[in-house]
């Protein structure tokens, strides 16, 4: 398994789209925390970024990147190989070269401009999208065959965890604004977990006070130990599931 | 040493394999024979552990091959069309693939040497003619010793001298008494080489002969001949 990581990992990192992104990632960040005198408002400004463009990117390249490997893994397969290990070992080497490429464009800079609790929180964040990201491209990379479907499968993806998912919670909102919703929004944003992620960090932030009464019941559930743990889990096993499903599916898939 | 008791394999409406019971024993060379999607590489395919059949089961050495991933160690697999990643060279798929099996102690370089894929380690996969991928193909089927060796349609792109170099090659496994399983078109090129024959059609067996039999029964000497014969009753 050690072999395969191994070969996919340097295959990724040698990639041009991989080292573009790394250098936007640091061109942004940088030029971020320059711009505002106040490096949280630049932590503000850059978190934005991080929540658009780290699941596009982790989502779109991995999906593509699970189509182009289909000679690699065909060839694997013929071999003494467990298919597991091989779809296992995909998904470590794309998530841990992403996460990879994350902590050097935005990793560094942030510890760099932002060393405490919020930049560490921030990275982490940043780093679970992306593995997390990766999870949900190769489930929708293993469902159908055509790459033009699977690709559209994970822009649509992508476009309902970053828009159409906050479009759904607005509209609820208003439908039910009569009842008291704080403590369903909660339950809510486990379903995403961009949302989740964004108010994990917002939370850190001073800008929470902003938030209203909704923010209070939040800070109040995930400000505490509690909460902390069980966002973790939720955005764990936004890993795990979909990772979960995946393999189950390429274990008796024909190629 | 490879058992197949009543495989059936549907792909959506198409039936590739229906009910198929094959035998093979060590030793032997059989040609898988059939008309254009009959189910060969299906079969082969299943045998590999790449296709799952919906019902039916396959043993190797007496055990079966569902969920198990070891016996492919004994197996050299040439695909019908080799495909590989673009961006390794062919010194870079070799040695990965070393890396990968690299229990196996006795590596056969023979085919390496004879088709002269030396002097093109250096070459990127995806600039590789039709011909030279399927000489990559069959030196890696061959690079691991292995006891079984499954070829789907070897002699197509190979151009006539390194089509003979291969066909020796098979020869001189067949005698360290490996079980080889060859798909092909071009049936002249198999004359000398097999002891039994395999007729599929429409995804169903229709026949396993020793060639032999087949001769007698047909009264043809050419294998071509012989399959025609077969070809036109059916």
């Amino acid at each position: 398994m050690k072999k395969i990581i191994k070969y996919v990992m340097t295959d990724i990192l040698r990639n041009r789209i991989v080292l573009a992104y790394t250098v936007f990632l640091l061109i942004t960040s940088f030029s971020v925390f320059s711009l505002e005198d106040n490096n949280s408002k630049g932590l503000l400004s850059f978190l934005n970024v991080i929540l658009i463009v780290v699941p596009l990117v982790s989502i779109i390249f991995s999906t593509i990147y699970v189509y182009n490997s289909t000679e690699f893994i065909e060839l694997l397969v013929s071999q003494p190989l467990k298919r597991k290990s091989i779809w296992l070992s995909l998904f470590t080497g794309l998530s841990s070269s992403l996460a990879l490429a994350f902590f050097i464009g935005a990793g560094i800079p942030i510890l760099l401009y932002q060393t405490n609790a919020i930049g560490f929180m921030m990275i982490g964040i940043g780093i679970l999208l992306s593995i997390v990201f990766v999870a949900i491209a190769m489930l929708a990379a293993v469902q159908t065959r055509d790459k033009a479907k699977g690709i559209g499968i994970a822009i649509l993806l992508w476009l309902y965890f970053s828009l159409l998912f906050d479009g759904l919670v607005l509209f609820l909102l208003f439908q039910f604004a009569d009842y008291p919703l704080e403590k369903p929004m909660i339950a809510m944003s486990a379903l995403n977990p961009i949302d989740l992620g964004r108010i994990l960090i917002l939370l850190q932030l001073d800008v929470s006070a902003m938030m209203g009464y909704t923010g209070a019941i939040f800070k109040d559930f995930f400000g505490t130990y509690i909460g902390g743990i069980f966002s973790f889990t939720v955005l764990l096993l936004w890993i795990g599931v979909p990772i979960f499903f995946s393999t189950r599916k390429f274990n008796r898939k024909d190629l | 040493m490879i058992i197949a008791s009543n495989v059936s394999k549907q792909f959506g409406k198409l039936k590739a394999l229906d009910n198929v019971s094959v035998t093979c024993r060590k030793g032997e060379c059989i040609a898988l024979i059939g008309p254009n999607g009959s189910g060969k590489t299906t079969l082969i395919k299943s045998i590999l552990g790449m296709v799952v059949p919906d019902s039916g089961f396959i043993t190797f050495n007496e055990k079966n091959i569902l969920h198990d991933w070891k016996y492919r160690e004994q197996i050299g697999y040439m695909p019908q069309i080799g495909r590989y990643p673009d961006n390794m060279t062919i010194g870079h798929v070799l040695e990965m693939m070393k890396d990968i099996r690299s229990k196996t102690l006795s590596i056969d370089e023979d085919l390496i040497k004879a088709f002269k894929l030396n002097d093109l380690m250096h070459k990127r996969m995806r600039t590789l003619s039709g011909g030279t991928t399927q000489k990559v193909s069959a030196a890696l089927a061959f690079l691991f010793n292995p006891s079984v060796l499954i070829l789907d349609e070897p002699t197509a792109g190979l151009d006539p001298v390194a089509s003979e170099i291969f066909k020796d090659k098979i020869t001189s496994e067949k005698q360290k008494g490996k079980l080889v399983l060859i798909t092909s078109h071009v049936l002249s090129d198999l004359d000398d080489l097999i002891t039994q024959v395999i007729y599929m059609q429409d995804g169903q067996l229709r026949f396993h002969k020793t060639i032999e039999e087949l001769r007698n029964d047909t009264g043809e000497e050419k294998l071509a001949k012989a399959i025609a014969n077969v070809m036109i009753k059916n």
